[in-house]
């Protein structure tokens, strides 16, 4: 308790390369795993793996489960988990199904493709989505009921739902500008892509730098220059490589024959059009990084991550734990409505089984991604590459021929394989 | 000797000045499941004064300080602060009313950095809403190197930390909001000798600037040296009050073992 001046920052031993970038090990692991896996296939496809059209699918596939995935965090570093991501996007998407081709031309007397069914639709779908979610979030936190059998009963019961609001039916065809929000109906067009891809870059750049300024206006070591430009070179790398390879995707002639006839015009000869971002890409992106500002800038993620770590020490700091695990839920039902917008309009109908699955496919996603279900930790960035991956692996096999059974016996034993060896690298970090 | 030292001690505090105590717990009673945790026990502290509060495991202390401190509902009773009376139904309603707690188990979230843990629930914000994390990493350094000028994880989450370093994360957290009334549950317990007498210090300075302090300890020497009152609590019940200046190390033992107020001391 005697020197209380300024403490200078010791001199550590010189910090190896990765250090200096500090970029996450296992956020590298994973784009590694990834890549090599794109690879592999590749080279097991004789090229038919990365190819701009395969890759323009692999990124629309995996929306879906992204965006879910992203809430799954959420929930999974708070201790809790949700059985029901699947079920309860099969219920919000009967319920915008029915929306738009019942209750919105029909009984309201709007009739088909009137320019406002979309937009009810959606916010119908993301109210009811928003509503289940909280609803569970309320049995979970008020009546302290396990988020395990909440969302076990409420995986039955959303998925029969869905089946008695549509008598078993597929629903279709939905809205055509509903449609635009899921699949290869909704891009953004070569233009809009590459100002899109540049925007991003500056953003990203701009985040970069703002940063590093909050640092150094307090004093706070800052990574060197060099590091801070690669990292920068990285991003940019990678945001316009996408957009350059969705917009080499060429929308194939007879498709872009028909749309020009729709428009009464005739198509020039040889005109080549790309397809550009996806409209639902466009929406994982802007999910993810909404979620990933909530994560670490706001109080609502201070306290997520806070209750995960330590759900005493939380409530003891006088944080309203019960409150925060109903809007935890309520975001997961949000997101789920999101993602039946999007699955719904990739499949042009809503049928019966949809989202099938997919809360096995989100909580898995969400752990290869480096979530952890003790709580507390997780990003959803990761979350995003394990979806990422596991649609990868799916895709991949499917083109390499691999038969069915084998396809999922590949997946689980991977997620296993892939906890085990994130409880090795944590163990050798010597963290928990 | 001693005696002289506690008598000097307590000239600081404000007790005998007519005011009304800082804190007084009237007639507090609370039960789990048909026992009484703590029954019919009232207590009382005035700035600048340190009470302890003494007792077996299980006697009921740590129990009757949460109800001060809102992490439990007490079944009967009164809280006053400066004479009035308040409700603490949640450990917000204790913030609001500058009373802080160090709790014997820290109460930290180990995944979060020093910073995150001391402003937990009470996050600097920028204009935009978001919290700062900069300026609040700047608040941290300043007070931590007040407290432990040896401190320099801040970038490490808190699971990194060594029980001293812990240890005055608590601290921090809880002396940097302008407490009045600050809650010690066994704050050495898990400390070697340097960082016990670090806390002792700190103890000294917090008392000298007004603010009141309830220290429950299982060691009766670290209570005779640091406190001025002790309450006494057996079975959940309150065994007597006594100035420190008063008793002896055994008079404080027996009143703990036997459950018994020394008889000699009468007003």
């Amino acid at each position: 308790m005697t020197e209380t001046s300024s403490q200078p920052i010791p001199e550590k031993a010189k910090p190896s390369l990765f250090q200096q970038l500090e970029l996450d090990m296992r956020l590298l692991g994973m784009i590694g795993a990834f890549v090599i896996l794109c690879i592999g296939f590749n080279i097991f496809t004789d090229g038919r793996f990365l190819t701009p059209r395969n890759l323009f699918n692999l990124s629309i596939q995996t929306v879906s489960v992204a965006i879910m995935a992203c809430g799954m965090v959420f929930i999974i570093v708070t201790r809790h988990i949700d059985l029901s991501v699947g079920a309860l996007l099969a219920t919000t998407s009967a319920v915008m199904a029915m929306t738009q081709t019942e209750l919105l031309p029909q009984i309201l007397g709007m009739g088909l493709n009137n320019p406002a069914t979309w937009a009810i639709t959606i916010v119908v779908g993301l109210f009811v989505g928003t509503l289940i979610g909280a609803f569970h979030g309320w049995m979970v936190g008020y009546l302290t009921i396990p988020a395990f059998i909440v969302t076990l009963g409420g995986f039955l019961v959303w998925r029969n739902v869905a089946w008695y609001l549509t008598s078993g039916q597929t629903i279709g065809p939905l809205d055509s500008t509903f449609l635009m929000f899921g699949g290869t109906n909704g891009t953004l067009g070569t233009t809009t892509s590459w100002l899109f891809g540049l925007f991003a870059t500056a953003v990203a750049i701009w985040a970069l730098w703002s940063g590093r300024r909050a640092k150094a206006a307090h004093g706070f070591p800052v990574k060197p220059v060099w590091a801070e430009a690669t990292l920068a070179g990285i991003i940019a790398i990678a945001i316009l490589g996408y957009v350059y390879i969705v917009n080499s995707y060429a929308i194939p002639t007879r498709r872009l024959q028909r749309m020009f006839e729709a428009r009464g015009e005739t198509m020039p000869e040889g005109l080549v059009v790309g397809y550009g971002i996806p409209i639902s890409v466009l929406i994982l992106i802007i999910v993810a990084v909404t979620l990933t500002i909530v994560a670490r800038k706001t109080k609502f993620g201070r306290y997520i991550f806070a209750t995960g770590g330590n759900p005493d020490a939380a409530e003891l700091s006088g944080i309203n734990t019960r409150l925060l695990t109903v809007k935890i839920f309520a975001l997961m039902g949000f997101l789920c409505a999101v993602s039946a917008v999007v699955a719904s309009a990739r499949l042009a109908n809503h049928s019966n089984d949809i989202g099938t699955l997919d809360e096995l496919r989100v909580i898995a996603a969400a752990v290869i991604g480096g979530t952890a279900l003790s709580g507390g930790i997780g990003t959803i960035y990761g979350a995003i590459l394990g979806a990422l991956i596991m649609q990868a692996l799916q895709s991949g096999m499917a083109m390499v021929g691999v038969d069915a059974p084998f396809q999922n016996i590949v997946v689980g034993s991977v997620l296993v394989l892939a906890v085990y060896i994130d409880i090795v690298y944590r163990k050798r970090l010597g963290a928990k | 000797m001693q005696a002289q030292d506690t008598q000097k001690r307590l000239s600081g505090t404000g007790r005998g000045s007519g005011a009304p105590p800082l804190v007084e717990m009237r007639d507090i009673s609370i039960s789990f499941g048909g026992i009484k945790a703590v029954d019919h026990v009232s207590v009382d502290l005035y700035p600048g004064e340190v009470v302890g509060l003494l007792g077996h495991n299980g006697a009921g202390k740590s129990t009757l300080i949460k109800v001060l401190s809102g992490a439990y509902q007490m079944d009967h009773g009164e809280i006053l602060i400066d004479g009035k009376s308040v409700e603490i139904d949640n450990p917000r309603d204790a913030r609001a009313n500058n009373i802080e707690t160090i709790y014997q188990t820290l109460a930290l979230a180990d995944n979060l950095d020093a910073t995150s843990n001391l402003f937990l629930g009470r996050e600097m914000t920028t204009p935009f809403g978001l919290v700062n994390d900069a300026a609040m990493e700047a608040e941290c350094r300043k007070i931590m190197a007040q407290l432990n000028p040896n401190f320099q994880k801040f970038n490490d989450p808190v699971s990194a930390l060594s029980g001293g370093q812990r240890q005055s994360v608590a601290i921090a957290r809880a002396v940097y909001f302008n407490a009045r009334i600050l809650i010690m549950d066994e704050p050495t317990a898990a400390l070697g000798p340097h960082e016990t007498q670090m806390v002792a210090d700190l103890i000294h300075q917090l008392k000298a600037q007004g603010i009141g302090i309830f220290l429950i300890d299982h060691d009766v020497h670290a209570v005779m040296e640091l406190c001025d009152r002790a309450s006494v609590m057996k079975n959940g019940k309150l065994v007597g009050t006594v100035d420190i200046a008063d008793v002896t190390d055994d008079d404080l033992l027996s009143m703990i073992i036997l459950g018994k107020q020394p008889a000699q001391k009468a007003e």
